[in-house]
């Protein structure tokens, strides 16, 4: 599964020379036009999982009061009376979105709290994790991919493509067991699971994120122990992106090196390092922009796999805890919020091509 | 873009091909493999992936030991007892990998023929008919790509409960789009073009425009496409059942081996072997693929 490029925004070779004003519509226009798009599309999202997780045969009454409270009629219908499941589907699913409006995600099985609050606390863990490693994935694999793109066909290119395909083919439940054996158990160089060694009190709350809010706070030991315990998954889950990143960075880059304008630019003389980053990596950029984008939402699902080995307690945990309990609603709850940020960043990226490459322009 | 097959039209061109070509059988056969696979990596890469498929086959009958047999010393390391050590329940971790290769190459090759053969046909019916037909099936594409992949695939898996079948059909639901879309291309641009055009003036029927123009040119690069995409499907099927939403306990698969490792992680053989076995498979298969792509795309053989 390859990771399509979404289709980008539509190129319009006469809106390049539209006047500001003009063009300034069109833009509020086309944005309008994604969100409606956006909109549906979670809406969409919405009734895919609740008809999956309606129609098919798991039973959620025995999975969350257990088989022998699921024996007693009683205890059943007063469940199912508590959680809405003696109504029809299609009333079920118009409360749900109804409470959906007011951010109310309903009440976890699992955790008997409302799956809001569980996700306002395991969303800021999951995030701490994913902006390190797709910064870090980001900066080492394009250098990587242009590095390769540029030794086209010579020893280096060879050798990082051949690192790139083993980065794509690591299985990363297996990555993050490895790298737990060798650097914890090991080396001794890491911390154990969790965000905090016991006994380490968490920074007072203001972004969530350890790391941030032990800074803001000057806490300085509980940085360097939240910033350690943040080390080994994100390692993981860098490793796992920089393969997909160095890949599709060399094609995006060998392709723009094969145009026109970069021959140009080398017959007019200028020196090869401003070729490369003034024309080259700036006519790659919107390829490449958009697998990051990508990159960033299959990093947010390949979390699920990582989390729960190192007992980090984000959204990958939550949502395989849930989905192992048939906790529906919690796993909607998840779904339709990294379905959310996908459709964010998605927008974004588009937004984004005109201020990059100047032949793309909405229109 | 080919055009189709049509012999009396590409005789001058194959007649010097063959003349180039004629000198032995051997050098023939050989020169019909894909360049990047008669490469030492492309050959090593080959190797493996052909030893696997043969593994896939007849694993447990070459298998030292009974692979779910449970007479062992538990947690042996490596060497004395049993190759590869023994797990927690005495079970030799050699044969178990042995015999669990047909459970993820076997289910990955089948969730990949299924997902192309779903996601091809939906691609192909939106690109030919156009009109409402592509906008029904293409807003369907989008919305299960807007899914993250791998928690639309626990939601269907842990819904339908846990087994290998269930897995494959969860692996199923998020891996046919791609393909939805890239024959959708295909079959956009092969549209245009006079040949098909010719062929519904001459009154062809769609079923017979499709067969005849259209299916040829979108069999090469959809098939390229799967074997690029056997390596995902290893590590989606082995990923779910790591997590305990595919295969059941005996079962030798290797994800869910590996996750034996979790509770186990100072006995460092247990997930180390089984993870070897599926990195290895993923990059055999991936080299294979990107070495096809390279052979079908010759501008892409340079890159």
């Amino acid at each position: 599964m390859t990771p399509e490029p979404t289709r980008p925004a539509s190129r319009d070779s006469s809106a390049g020379r539209r006047t500001g004003r003009r063009s300034h519509k069109a833009l509020v226009r086309y944005i309008g036009k994604r969100l409606v798009i956006a909109v549906g599309l979670l809406f969409g999202m919405t009734l895919v999982t609740f008809t999956l997780t309606n129609l098919v045969p798991g039973d959620p009454v025995a999975a969350a009061l257990g088989q022998r409270a699921a024996d007693d009629p009683e205890i059943v219908a007063r469940f199912r009376a508590e959680y809405g499941l003696d109504r029809s589907l299609p009333a079920q699913y118009v409360a749900y979105l109804g409470r959906l409006i007011h951010l109310d995600l309903g009440t976890s099985w699992q955790t008997h709290r409302p799956i809001a609050q569980d996700l306002a606390k395991a969303i800021p863990a999951t995030m701490e994790i994913a902006f390190g490693a797709i910064a870090c994935a980001a900066i080492i694999g394009i250098t990587f991919g242009a590095w390769s793109a540029y030794r086209r066909g010579r020893i280096t290119d060879q050798v990082l493509r051949l690192v790139s395909l083993i980065g794509i083919s690591l299985p990363t439940f297996w990555t993050a067991i490895v790298c737990f054996y060798v650097f914890y158990y090991r080396l001794g160089w890491a911390p154990g699971s969790g965000r905090l060694t016991p006994g380490v009190s968490a920074p007072p709350k203001v972004t969530g994120m350890y790391t941030v809010d032990s800074l803001l706070a000057g806490q300085w030991r509980t940085f360097v122990d939240a910033s350690a315990h943040l080390a080994l998954p994100t390692l993981v889950l860098t490793l796992y992106t920089i393969g997909l990143l160095t890949r599709f960075s060399r094609t995006s880059i060998l392709e723009v090196l094969d145009q026109d304008y970069v021959r140009a630019a080398k017959a007019k003389g200028l020196p090869g390092r401003t070729v490369f980053l003034r024309y080259v990596l700036r006519g790659a950029a919107v390829p490449i922009l958009t697998v990051v984008g990508l990159a960033f939402g299959s990093l947010l699902s390949g979390t699920v796999l990582v989390e729960s080995i190192f007992g980090w307690p984000g959204l990958g945990s939550y949502a395989y805890q849930a989905a192992s309990k048939l906790d529906l609603l919690a796993v909607m709850g998840v779904g339709l919020f990294v379905g959310l940020v996908y459709l964010i960043i998605n927008l974004i990226v588009d937004l984004s091509y005109g201020f990059i490459d100047p032949r793309v322009r909405v229109g | 873009m080919r055009a189709p097959d049509r012999p009396d039209l590409a005789r001058g061109a194959g007649d010097t091909r063959g003349a180039l070509a004629r000198r032995s059988l051997t050098g023939r056969i050989w020169r019909a493999i894909p360049r990047g696979l008669r490469q030492p990596l492309g050959l090593i890469a080959s190797a493996i992936g052909l030893a696997w498929l043969v593994i896939c086959l007849i694993g447990p009958n070459i298998a030292p030991f009974d692979p779910l047999a449970q007479d062992l010393p538990r947690f042996t390391p490596p060497g004395d007892v049993a190759f590869l050590g023994t797990d927690e329940l005495g079970r030799d971790l050699f044969s178990r990998i042995l015999a669990g290769a047909r459970y993820t190459i076997g289910l990955a090759l089948t969730l990949v023929c299924m997902s192309m053969l779903i996601g091809a046909t939906l691609g192909l019916l939106a690109g030919f008919f156009g009109r409402w037909v592509d906008e029904a099936i293409m807003r369907f594409t989008d919305l299960v790509l807007a899914f993250p992949t791998v928690i639309l695939a626990m939601v269907t898996a842990a819904a339908l409960g846990a087994s290998l079948f269930n897995a494959v059909i969860a692996a199923l639901v998020v891996s046919w789009p791609p393909y939805a879309r890239v024959v959708r291309s295909i079959v956009l641009g092969l549209r245009g073009n006079d040949f098909v055009a010719s062929g519904r003036l001459l009154g062809f029927s769609s079923m017979r425009s499709i067969r005849v123009d259209i299916l040829p040119n979108v069999t090469g690069p959809t098939l390229v496409m799967a074997s690029l995409d056997i390596g995902t499907a290893a590590l989606l099927l082995s990923g779910l059942s790591f997590l305990g939403l595919g295969a059941k306990p005996p079962t030798p698969e290797w994800g869910s081996m590996v996750s034996a490792a979790v509770s186990h992680f100072d006995k460092w053989w247990l997930g180390v072997f089984p993870g070897l076995a599926i990195l290895t498979v993923v990059i055999s298969f991936n080299f294979i693929g990107d070495a096809l792509r390279d052979a079908m795309d010759p501008g892409a053989e340079k890159r």
